[in-house]
Order: C-alpha cells, then structure tokens, then sequence
C-alpha cells in the first residue's frame, strides 16, 4: 500500500499548568489513508483533541511539541515554520471545531466567515470568493444560501452554523478533515443530518477525515478505522468491524459494554467502567488503565502489556 | 431607527431640565452673591444701591420666577445676558463653544489613537516587557492629576530650554498653524490623561476576544495573527472601548476648564470659570446647558455606534 496521507509518529505534547507539566499525549503514533474516515475514541481527558490541534499546529503558546513527527504528504509539520504552516492550515487541513455557537465571528457576515480562506489560499477577489461561499452554503444544503451571505451568525440555529463551518472546511478543498466532536452539542436529530452530510461531502472530494468522537454508535457508522485513546495514549487501532467483533483492549471492551443496548433485560444496570480518568499530571508508570481494569496483573502497574 | 433616534433626543429634555434646576438653584446657593462682588468693586454699598442693581439685574424676583423666566427665554432660543458685560449669553457661547469642541476634539483624536494600538500591542504581548512597561506609562498618566503636569508643561521648559508653549489664542480657520502650535499641548495632555483608562480597557477586552473560540476557528483557517488581531478580534473588543469614551466625555469637560485656563485658551471652560467666579448665573446656566446637552448627544452617538459595531443590537 501506498504511503499514507497522515502519519503520526511517536508525538508527545505537554502543557504547563498550574499544577506541573501535563503529558496530555503520549508517544501516539497513527495514519489515516487518502478518502479514509479514522474515528478518534476516547473520554475527555484522553488527548484526542490535543493530538488533533497538534495536527493543524494549534497547541497555543502553553502546549509544546516534544517529539515525534507529522507527516502529512510526505511534509513533517512539526518541523514546519509557522509561516508554511498557515499556508497548510484552512488550505490543505481544515478543521471544525465543536462548539458551533461560539466557533463563528458574531460580527462578522456568514458570506465572509466562508469566503475568507478562499481570499486567502486560492488568492481569489472578494467577489468571486463570495460566489465560490454561496455555492459551498448550497452544497451544506443550507436553504436559499445566496440570500443568507450577509446574514449573521446569530440568525442561524446551532445545526446550520455546524453545516457553515463544515462549508468553510471546505472551502479550499482539503485533503483532511478533522471534525472535533462536530455534533456534541447538537439536538440528536440533527446530529446524524450533520455526520451523513460530512461523510457525503468528503467522499465526494475524496477527502480523508479524522472524525473526533466519544460516541461509539457515530464510530460504527460513519468510521473505517478507529483508534481508541486513552489517559494520552493509544489504547488499540483497528478497523471499525474488527473492533466491534473483537475488541483487544480492556478499555474497549469496558467501552462496548457501557452501550446500552435494546435487547439488554428492563431494569437490569447499565455497565460503566469502574473508577475515574487518569489525572495526566500524575500518570501511573505502568498501563494507564491498569488501576481500573478487571484483568490487570501485577506486571501492568510496572509496564504497559502489549496485546 | 429615525423613530429611535427622535425618542431618544426627546428623552434628553427632562433630563436637561433637571441638571438645570440643579445648576441654577445650586449656583444661588454658593456664598457671595454677584451684587456683593458688583458693590465691592464699586465701592459703594448703601442699601439703595442694591436694591437698584438687584432689580435692574431682575433678580429681587423669587428664585423660581426667575428659573420660568429663563427657562421661557430658552425655548426660544435666549439664555439672557452676561450680568457683566451685558452681552447675549448666545453670542458668548457661539465664540467659545467651538474652541472647546476643537479641544475635545484633537484630545479624542490624541486619546485614540495613543490608546488604541497600544492597547492591542499591550494584549498580543502578554506579560513581556512591553506590555509592562505600557501598563506602567498608563498608570502614571491615571494617577498624575492634569493640573500638575500642565503646570509643570508650562513652566519647565521655559526655565530649561526658554521655550514655552503658545499662549496666545488665533482662531483656527485665520491661522491654522498657529492655532494647532497653540492647541497640541493642552489637547496631548487631556488626551493622554483620557487613554489611559481607554487603553487598560481595551488590553482587557483584547485579550478576552483573542481567547474565544472564533479567533481559534479563524487561526484554523490560516490567518496571520495580524489578520487575527484586525479582522477578526478588534471590533469584537471595541464595543466596551465606545461605551467607555462616552462615559469619559464629562471627564473630557472637565479637563478642559483646567487646561483651557493653565493654557489661556478662550473656549467654555474658561468661560464657566470666570462666570462662576464672577456669579455670572446666566452664563454658567448656559454653559451647563450646552455642556449638558454635549454629553448627553455624546452618550446618544455611542449607543448608535452600537448598532454599526454589533450586528446583534442593529436587528433589535
């Protein structure tokens, strides 16, 4: 097989904080192939949004890249100057964020928010830029899209700003989509409106996407592959039907279990995995999981196993 | 909007009714009246010829007479006569309101555009040196009170360098040149004094905008932190920045009764100055009432500005 769009080796990245250095990822190593969908799983706390931010170059001025490369085209973004990075990032890697009503500028018109990477990568004028926006709001299935380009953000409901920042996404046709929790905070219908149009949509322009989530049924449907995260690590990658069919990691399965399920008898108790996340400040020097999983032995609390 | 713009400017006639019921009674109330002062300087002081001045002046009418009476002048555009020079109070004014509006005018502009970019500056740079060190400059220039430095401005460098700042008047549109050499100082001033607040006020609001999520969309997107900062963080920060420079605008007034007196310069504050110390009613009472009027049409102006900054508040 070919060389893959992304690859992710060994990253670390840490935080100062007020209570010490935090290794919020852990020597992740991942890969996500032209037109692939990679679901990243995990609770909050396991590092899936920081691996994503480190991806784009975001980590902000207290997060630092320790090691690792990213390797995106052949291109190692870490080593990357911040000047070459901006022409990568909204250009070559998009990303949507998951807080639809605050991730828009509140004084600034729909039509602009969406036209603006395309003023600013493919060098267009504004005009033509804003004809490129209204045909991106009408490809986001967004009602009477040339009308609403000198609309506002606040004229718009949660689930059709979320459909605006996936326009903008594309704007300048990626190759990558990160989609960082993209429906959380939307109503459940609209939620799987949201994920069937994004999966559509990079089909479409044979994008690759890296789909963050903490929902397993969203990683059933609309994932190829699917690396699960855990305490800044990588618990196990697999692909979608292989993790479902035989999850490797205890985490995974204590994952699978904690689905409620239909057939499951009224009444009895749902699963849930016992204790609480790791606290990344103070990591275990073994298995993160090891203090809450059924099989740990001895020789977890000192080394990770390899399974 | 029109509809707004007219309730509002109706709104500002019980409002200045008010202040004027204060000034005028207030202005009564202070020890001394203007009879005294006129007899002093005259040396005369029989009881006859109080009574004769009092009623030539009208003021042995009850002070409430005399308020209808101004107030009726008012409405028709009359603030009375200067109990001195006998000149319409209106001609007083017309002569000295521009100047004081050229005043606040080039201290704005000084207060803007010294406040502004270093704030941003300030917030961008967060915690480093320059930051600190503007903090510190806008500090000093709250905590430093404007009579003091005028009278340090205009001492100082004639003792040091035999240069001191203009002090004659020339209207602007004889000299413009003249008239500017004459203005800058007094304006730099008040304007510094003003930015200092105006300038802490948008660090704050900067660094609070750069941290919300649109500003990580829009870095996501490939923007360069000065295209950040312009396009995206700015207008969102400025909309508090107005509301203060409107709020500031009495402060601006009352800077220039200081500075117009340190720095000879024949606008209203100067006026109100003399008026008050000569109990000049009707000329303080019109001053007020412009003054009043000007702040009021100021604290307007920033809430339509609203409208213009914040598409949320133009649709209400």
């Amino acid at each position: 097989m070919s060389e893959p769009l992304l690859r992710v080796e060994d990253l670390c990245v840490s935080f100062r904080t007020d209570s010490g250095i935090v290794r919020a990822v852990d020597c992740v190593s991942l890969h996500v192939n032209q037109g692939e969908t990679l679901a990243i799983v995990g609770e909050s706390g396991s590092g899936k949004s920081v691996t994503a931010l480190s991806i784009m170059g975001l980590v902000g001025d207290s997060g630092k890249i320790n090691q690792g490369r990213i390797l995106f085209d052949g291109v190692d973004l870490v080593a990357l100057r911040e000047s070459a990075m901006r022409k990568i990032r909204g250009n070559r890697i998009a990303m949507i964020f998951q807080e639809p009503m605050s991730s828009l500028n509140p004084v600034l018109t729909i039509g602009k928010q969406v036209a603006e990477p395309i003023w600013l990568h493919r060098k267009k004028s504004w005009t033509q830029a804003y004809a490129e926006a209204a045909e991106l709001l009408a490809k986001v299935r967004i009602p009477d899209a040339r009308s609403r380009l000198d609309d506002y953000p606040h004229h718009f409901s949660g689930g059709m700003r979320q459909r605006v920042m996936i326009a903008m996404a594309l704007a300048c046709q990626p190759k990558l989509i990160i989609a960082d929790e993209p429906t959380t905070a939307l109503d459940v219908t609209v939620q799987a409106q949201i994920l069937a149009l994004l999966k559509d949509l990079t089909r479409e322009t044979n994008a690759a996407l890296i789909l963050i989530t903490h929902d397993l049924g969203v990683v059933a449907r609309y994932a190829d592959r699917v690396a699960v995260m855990y305490g800044g690590r990588i618990a196990e990658t697999a692909s979608a039907a292989d993790l479902y069919a035989n999850p490797r990691h205890p985490y995974t399965v204590g994952l699978m279990r904690s689905i409620p399920s239909l057939t499951s008898d009224a009444g009895s108790r749902l699963y849930a995995i016992r204790g609480q996340p790791p606290d990344l400040a103070n990591l275990p020097t073994g298995c993160a999981f090891a203090p809450r999983c059924e099989w740990a032995k001895d020789i977890c609390l000192r080394s990770p196993p390899s399974l | 909007m029109q509809a707004y713009v007219i309730r509002r400017l109706l709104a500002l006639i019980p409002t200045l009714i008010f202040a004027s019921l204060i000034v005028f009674v207030s202005m009564r109330l202070i020890p001394g009246d203007v009879i005294d002062m006129m007899l002093a300087q005259n040396d005369i002081s029989t009881a006859q010829d109080r009574d004769a001045i009092e009623a030539a002046l009208g003021l042995n009418k009850p002070v409430f007479m005399q308020y209808f009476d101004w107030i009726y002048g008012v409405v028709q555009g009359d603030l009375g006569h200067s109990l001195w020079r006998n000149t319409p109070v209106t001609e007083q004014l017309a002569e000295s309101m521009p100047i004081t509006f050229e005043l606040g005018f080039l201290a704005l502009i000084v207060a803007l555009t010294v406040a502004l970019p270093i704030g941003v500056y300030s917030a961008i740079r967060q915690d480093t040196t320059g930051d600190y060190v503007t903090r510190s400059f806008s500090l000093l220039m709250l905590a430093i009170p404007g009579f003091w430095l005028g009278t340090l401005v205009m001492v100082f460098p004639s003792v040091w360098w035999r240069w001191s700042p203009e002090i004659e008047y020339v209207g602007f549109f004889e000299d413009p040149v003249r008239n500017l050499t004459h203005m800058i100082v007094p304006a730099i001033l008040l304007g510094l004094a003003m930015s200092a607040v105006t300038m802490r006020m948008t660090r704050t609001m900067m660094l609070e905008v750069m941290r919300q999520d649109y500003i990580r969309t829009a870095r996501a997107k490939g923007l360069s932190e000065r295209m950040l900062v312009v396009r995206h963080g700015l207008r969102n920060s400025l909309i508090p920045v107005v509301t203060l420079i409107g709020l500031q605008a009495p402060l601006l007034i009352g800077g220039a009764v200081i500075f117009e007196q340190i720095f000879v310069v024949p606008g209203m504050g100067l006026l109100l100055l003399e008026a008050v110390s000569q109990r000049d009613y009707p000329v303080i009472s019109g001053v007020f009432l412009v003054v009043g009027f000007g702040v009021l049409l100021i604290n307007l102006l920033v809430d339509l500005s609203y409208g213009w900054l914040d598409p949320k508040v133009r649709h209400q």
